[in-house]
């Protein structure tokens, strides 16, 4: 459990949290957006902080000694987890300038309103 | 060198670099790239063959990607595995079978839809995406890869929702699908990490065989199996499934529901492998409460709802449901006793008719569609004059849904009530009333579209889109008519490689647990 309490973990946790409570329950579009890149970071510095060990050197092949170096997984993880995140991102903005296009607004409860008078 | 051996890597390769070729061969002509894509899925489904074949016939299959074999899964002497690990069973390659099977027929039937949609050339793009998505996903062996795999599925999937543009809602129902997939991506990522954290390792194989279940592995397993959850669509999360299912085109749509599907095999991988049934008791239960709900839900939706696609949507809702219950009854009898082991087979049994037969609704109401360019129930009606075969093929569809003997979802549903009701009889109960709502509500929905006074004047349907639906519709009949068959040479050994949890590991590590 000592993995859950450290200071970088915490930071983690707030900014998971603060993501989560936007996507959930902001209305406006680009907001939930903000949202879930929030929730990305905060899991992308919870790989990176993983990578940390105490007495072992970070995996960078310059001049330092080779020997005693983590293993650099979390942060081939990382890479992959920030190029994923920028897809959805790209992919979610864009279909906010559709939504823009067709309906004028980004406010989700109007967006909603509108459809149902047209549906009817 | 034999292509029984790389089968794993071809089937996530091939439909990879077919995605990115398609748009350039469809610069030359569009025939060309016609043929290059239905080749290319007839060959991940000749190798899906091939895998299914040689994982039953031989036990469960490892592929080192990138090793010096692909074989040796400890190279130079490690202790533990550090390559990415493809590792099909005998329940990957059942799921992989399907979605090759699906892929086939979606780009059979829209051959002639997409055209007229247009656009084809991105539409298969994403289409080979998402079908080398979850190709990767019921295979790999790795638990970083499979969020990797996982985003593919899910990027490619709400490209598919959006993709008819000029549409008011598909932008607004993409958005909506898009922000669920995303959070249940990265509740996931966030469990690989903590698991990462404990055990230095991302093999499903190698953790499996170290699991200590400590508070950081159990709040893992919450992790991956909500995140699961939001993927599949049951209670909670379940707003994005009719978004989703109704507002992308018809071909897409059956790829969806199969991507639904290699969800729910994710689940059962979290579950049954990397936790272990004999621990999963509790978590049995509350699936199979989730389950349930799920089944009443969208059963009851689907009552109001005035619009064909989400109709459908709804109901296939309460079929994800159905698979829960079961799957979960089977994991809090431990899956050893009587009940335990047919509650499992009806579970994964039903995966495979589900997909089959809702594909086939969902392909009949793409042709209703295309035909009249209505989904307003109240507007349609008296289309059985001019759409006889199609109305055949709605019932048999719908039938097959609703669970009536001659098909497919009967065989399946049947185990799951036997077995269930032996868990708790309420949840049995609940289920069989469900089915008998599911049948008047696809009666209803027969009677509104194809009877009563003529409404519409519908156009007509190209011919390949009636053949792939007529395939759907004969594969419904005929394990309708072989269920024991059917049980006996897929499920019954997808079932047992589920369970094995030791054999899993042991081909990774050699000395098993």
């Amino acid at each position: 459990m000592k993995i859950l309490l450290d200071l970088p973990y915490i930071s983690c946790a707030l900014l998971i949290g603060f993501g989560v409570y936007a996507a959930i329950f902001k209305s406006n579009l680009i907001k939930i957006v903000i949202g879930l890149s929030l929730v990305e970071r905060g899991v992308n510095l919870f790989l990176v902080s993983l990578g940390y060990r105490e007495g072992a050197r970070a995996p960078i092949f310059t001049y330092a000694p080779t020997e005693n170096m983590v293993l650099p997984t979390p942060q081939a993880l990382t890479l992959t987890s920030i190029v994923i995140g920028l897809a959805t991102t790209a992919l979610m903005l864009a279909f906010c300038i559709q939504v823009y296009r067709k309906h004028g607004t980004l406010e989700s409860d109007r967006i909603a309103r509108k459809l149902k008078e047209k549906s009817e | 060198m034999s292509i029984v051996e790389h089968s794993p890597a071809l089937l996530v390769g091939i439909p990879l670099l077919a995605a990115f070729a398609t748009p350039l061969i469809s610069k030359a002509s569009g025939k060309l790239r016609d043929i290059f894509v239905f080749l290319c899925l007839a060959f991940i489904f000749a190798l899906a063959v091939v895998l299914i074949s040689d994982v039953i016939q031989n036990g469960t299959r490892v592929y080192v990607m990138g090793g010096k074999l692909p074989s040796l899964t400890l190279p130079s002497g490690k202790t533990f595995p550090i390559r990415i690990i493809l590792e099909p069973d005998a329940m990957s390659a059942l799921m992989v079978l399907l979605t090759a099977l699906i892929g086939l027929i979606g780009f059979l039937y829209s051959l002639q839809f997409i055209r007229a949609e247009g656009a084809p050339d991105k539409f298969y793009t994403l289409f080979m995406l998402l079908i080398a998505g979850m190709l990767g996903l019921e295979m790999t062996g790795d638990l970083f890869n499979f969020f990797v795999f996982f985003e593919i599925t899910s990027i490619a999937a709400c490209g598919l929702v959006g993709f008819r543009i000029s549409e008011a809602t598909s932008s607004v129902a993409a958005f909506r699908t898009m922000t669920i997939y995303t959070l249940s991506g990265l509740i996931l990522l966030l469990g690989v990490g903590l698991l990462y954290g404990e055990y230095d390792a991302l093999n499903i194989a190698y953790i499996a065989s170290k699991l200590s279940f400590s508070g950081v592995d159990k709040l893992a397993l919450a992790l991956f199996i909500g995140a699961l959850l939001m993927k599949i669509g049951s209670v909670p999360a379940h707003m994005w499934v009719p978004d989703a299912y109704g507002e992308s085109p018809a071909p897409a749509t059956i790829a969806l529901v199969i991507n639904t599907q290699a969800g729910l095999y994710g689940l059962l991988r979290v579950c049954f492998t990397l936790f272990g049934v004999s621990r999963a008791a509790h978590i049995g239960w509350l699936l199979a409460i989730i389950g349930t709900i799920s089944i009443l839900v969208g059963v009851l939706a689907s009552i109001y709802q005035n619009d064909l696609k989400r109709l459908i949507a709804y109901t296939a809702v309460s079929q994800t449901g159905y698979m829960l219950m079961a799957l979960g009854a089977g994991m809090a009898a431990k899956g050893e006793l009587g009940f335990g082991r047919t509650a499992l087979e009806g579970g994964v049994f039903h995966i495979f008719n589900d997909v089959i037969s809702m594909g086939l609704v969902f392909l009949c109401a793409g042709m209703i569609y295309r035909a009249t360019g209505i989904r307003d129930l109240n507007k349609l009606g008296g289309l059985a004059g001019k759409m006889r075969w199609i109305a055949v093929l709605f019932l048999i569809g719908g039938l097959a849904v609703a669970g009536l003997p001659p098909f497919n979802g009967f065989a399946s549903k049947l185990m799951i009530y036997e077995s269930v009701y032996k868990l708790n009889p309420i949840f049995s109960a609940l289920a069989l009333l469900c089915s008998i709502i599911l049948l008047g509500v696809y009666v209803r929905l027969f009677y509104s579209i194809f009877l009563g006074s003529k409404l519409v004047e519908p156009q007509r349907i190209p011919k390949g889109m009636i053949l792939a639906s007529s395939l759907l519709a004969l594969l419904i009949i005929g394990i309708g008519l072989l269920p024991g068959m059917v049980v006996k040479s897929l499920v019954s050994p997808a079932v047992g490689a589920l369970m094995d949890k030791a054999g899993y590991i042991g081909k990774v590590i050699a000395g098993g647990m």
